[in-house]
């Protein structure tokens, strides 16, 4: 299946593809492009369908109807062992009774790698990962952190054209998962391939991704890179899942935009300012009352109470605020302001 | 009053650890152990053949006399009878707990458990005389052969030296077969156990490899599983060393140790000789086990 790469065939195609598990539409009308080289991010909430998408794509699900091709080639009859991608398991499954080393060169020792050249790729592979030296600890002596690593090298050293992995930073306590993002990113950089990542966590998703999807009941919402999946959300769902999103509708929508629909507008763009103050060109502006003030130490949150309905998150830095000036804000009316590129119409009446 | 208590067995965790653990202590340690111990010591007397009473002396003779042809016959009989037994469970288990771990469903799993469990519910001895029905000249084995015209088969396999008899009834393939049936639940039981508990993400991801499914057997499930197959293994190997019924049913004059170690506390009342041949399975049960743990088989629990 190796041929020369043509970059013109995604490596991977989903063409309407649905999986069912009995009355369960797991997967419902996907059409996906991921091209070669691409960190490309499944995002969804659980149950999306997501990891369904990735299992059919290593060949451990089959879809119901569709085709998934990879590089061009119908594979959805294949089994997973002649599929060129391999996969970084959630539960990393590695297996207990052999060395890490053993875990590592399994594929090669399947493939009948000769044994001087399976261990040298072997310890290339525990560098790449920056594990030498750990070859012949078992799995269990590993913590969560180093058996990531060897489930990573595991399925790396097969030197596969595309790696899925399913939520591999899951089990990961914070500081470490921060530090695998970047590690993981490099690591793609520098071997070149496709990854497929499978994450419900949207800060990963668009701090590693070149390309993202937003999955939702089955289907995808959004295609896109991460800035135009945070700046300009396609719809409602989008909004509200990929960062904190206000969604503004019904009067309060007419009185600010002058029509009627529903626009999305992040915390972060609103100003807060004195409820006399001019409106400058170009902004879009709104009174209201504050009526929950949280201070965060970096910035404040304020919930702000809309004249005509609704309500709006507004984050703002603290930049010269103490904790006790903003929080002498609370009960107060003020002017919200932001710049009307920033809003975003989810659907227009 | 109930509070109270609990309130100080919980300020109490040493007292409540005594209060549950002295039952299974001293059932495990006085009545087990010591039953054990006293059969060790017994061992050592020596039953005086002139007088045809027990001399309470530290003697090895009981031992020394476990040493004559016929009691080697039988050792011999017995451990291979044990060994072929549990191949044969072990070969006949394993699809089976496979079956039920990895590929029925909730309710023809449930159905199978039943199936497997269910004759260990009945009597052991009104099963084994059922098998007797089964494999006598008119049982039905019998009748199947001579309707399919092939009693020549069967005849020619009673007529084999050693295995056969003069019917399937009495015959040592007759032992064999009963000692499979009454015992593989055994195995396949502590088999699924064990199948149960290897993750599913570790055969796909030995098949996400390019392993095809015979070598993710081989490599990952059999390994894996080797544990269990051995913990089914003690059961069904001990349990064949020290049965007496079932060649009793089932065979002619060639004993197995249960049959000897019976003949010998009880008809002849050489209790000492009877306890020193008692040792003889635990011993072969100890090089088995031994052997187990060399090859590996509990490396992986």
């Amino acid at each position: 299946m190796t041929g020369p790469i043509d970059p013109t065939i995604p490596a991977i195609s989903f063409i309407d593809v649905r999986r069912y598990f009995d009355e369960v539409k797991a997967v419902d009308g996907v059409d996906l492009d991921i091209y070669d080289g691409e960190f490309f991010t499944l995002l969804g909430p659980s149950g999306s369908g997501k990891t369904t998408c990735l299992r059919m794509i290593a060949g451990f699900d089959r879809p119901t109807s569709g085709q998934i091709r990879l590089h061009g080639i119908d594979v959805s009859e294949l089994p997973p062992y002649d599929r060129d991608v391999n996969t970084v398991f959630q539960d990393y499954a590695l297996f207990p009774h052999m060395t890490v080393a053993e875990n590592i060169a399994y594929g090669l020792m399947i493939r009948k790698t000769p044994r001087p050249e399976r261990n040298q790729r072997v310890d290339e592979m525990l560098e790449l990962v920056r594990l030498p030296g750990l070859g012949d600890r078992k799995p269990s002596q590993l913590s969560g952190g180093q058996r990531q690593r060897v489930a990573l090298a595991r399925a790396l050293i097969n030197r596969p054209r595309v790696l899925l992995l399913d939520e591999p930073l899951g089990a990961l306590d914070l500081k470490l998962r921060e530090q695998m993002q970047i590690e993981l990113k490099n690591i793609q950089v520098q071997v070149g391939i496709t990854f497929v990542y499978v994450t419900h966590d949207q800060e990963e998703a668009l701090t590693m991704s070149d390309r993202l999807a937003v999955f939702n009941h089955g289907r995808i919402e959004q295609v896109g890179t991460p800035s135009e999946i945070y700046e300009a959300p396609g719809t409602s769902f989008v909004a509200g899942f990929v960062g904190v999103s206000n969604l503004v509708s019904g009067a309060s929508a007419l009185e600010i935009t002058g029509k009627s629909g529903t626009f999305s507008i992040r915390p972060e763009k609103i100003q807060i300012s004195d409820i006399h103050s001019a409106i400058p060109q170009g902004y879009y502006s709104t009174i209201g009352k504050v009526s929950e003030v949280v201070y965060l130490g970096m910035y404040t949150r304020y919930l702000v109470e809309l004249e005509k309905g609704g309500e709006l998150t507004v984050v703002q830095q603290n930049l010269n605020a103490t904790s006790m000036d903003v929080l002498t804000k609370r009960g107060t009316m003020v002017r919200l302001l932001w710049d009307q590129t920033h809003v975003h119409v989810i659907r227009e009446d | 009053m109930i509070r109270r208590l609990s309130n100080f067995l919980y300020l109490r965790p040493t007292v409540f650890l005594v209060l549950m653990l002295a039952l299974p202590v001293f059932w495990l340690g006085v009545v087990y152990f010591g039953s054990l111990v006293s059969l060790l010591i017994n061992s050592f007397f020596y039953l005086d053949d002139f007088s045809g009473i027990i001399v309470r002396q530290f003697s090895l003779r009981s031992y020394s006399g476990l040493f004559t042809a016929a009691n080697l016959d039988i050792f011999q009989r017995t451990a291979s009878m044990a060994a072929l037994v549990t191949l044969m469970c072990a070969l006949l288990a394993f699809p089976l707990a496979y079956y039920m771990a990895r590929v029925a469903g909730k309710r023809l799993k449930a159905l199978l458990y039943l199936s497997v469990m269910l004759p260990l519910w009945s009597s052991y001895l009104v099963r084994v005389y059922s098998w007797k029905l089964i494999l006598a000249k008119e049982g039905i084995i019998s009748w199947l052969f001579k309707t399919l015209g092939m009693t020549w088969l069967l005849e020619g396999v009673l007529n084999i030296p050693v295995i056969g008899g003069p019917s399937l009834s009495i015959s040592s393939i007759g032992i064999f077969v009963v000692f499979v049936y009454v015992w593989l639940p055994y195995m396949v039981l502590p088999i699924q156990a064990a199948l149960e508990r290897v993750p599913i993400s570790l055969m796909e991801a030995s098949g996400d490899l390019g392993a095809k499914p015979s070598q993710t057997f081989r490599k990952v499930t059999l390994p894996l599983v080797f544990p269990g197959v051995v913990a089914g293994s003690i059961f069904t190997f001990s349990l064949t060393l020290g049965d007496f019924i079932v060649p009793t049913v089932l065979g002619n004059s060639s004993f197995f140790i249960g049959q000897a170690v019976l003949s010998h506390q009880g008809t002849s009342g050489n209790i000492p000789l009877a306890a020193a041949m008692t040792t003889v399975p635990m011993l072969i049960m100890g090089i088995y086990l031994t052997v187990a743990r060399k090859l590996g088989a509990f490396e992986a629990l």
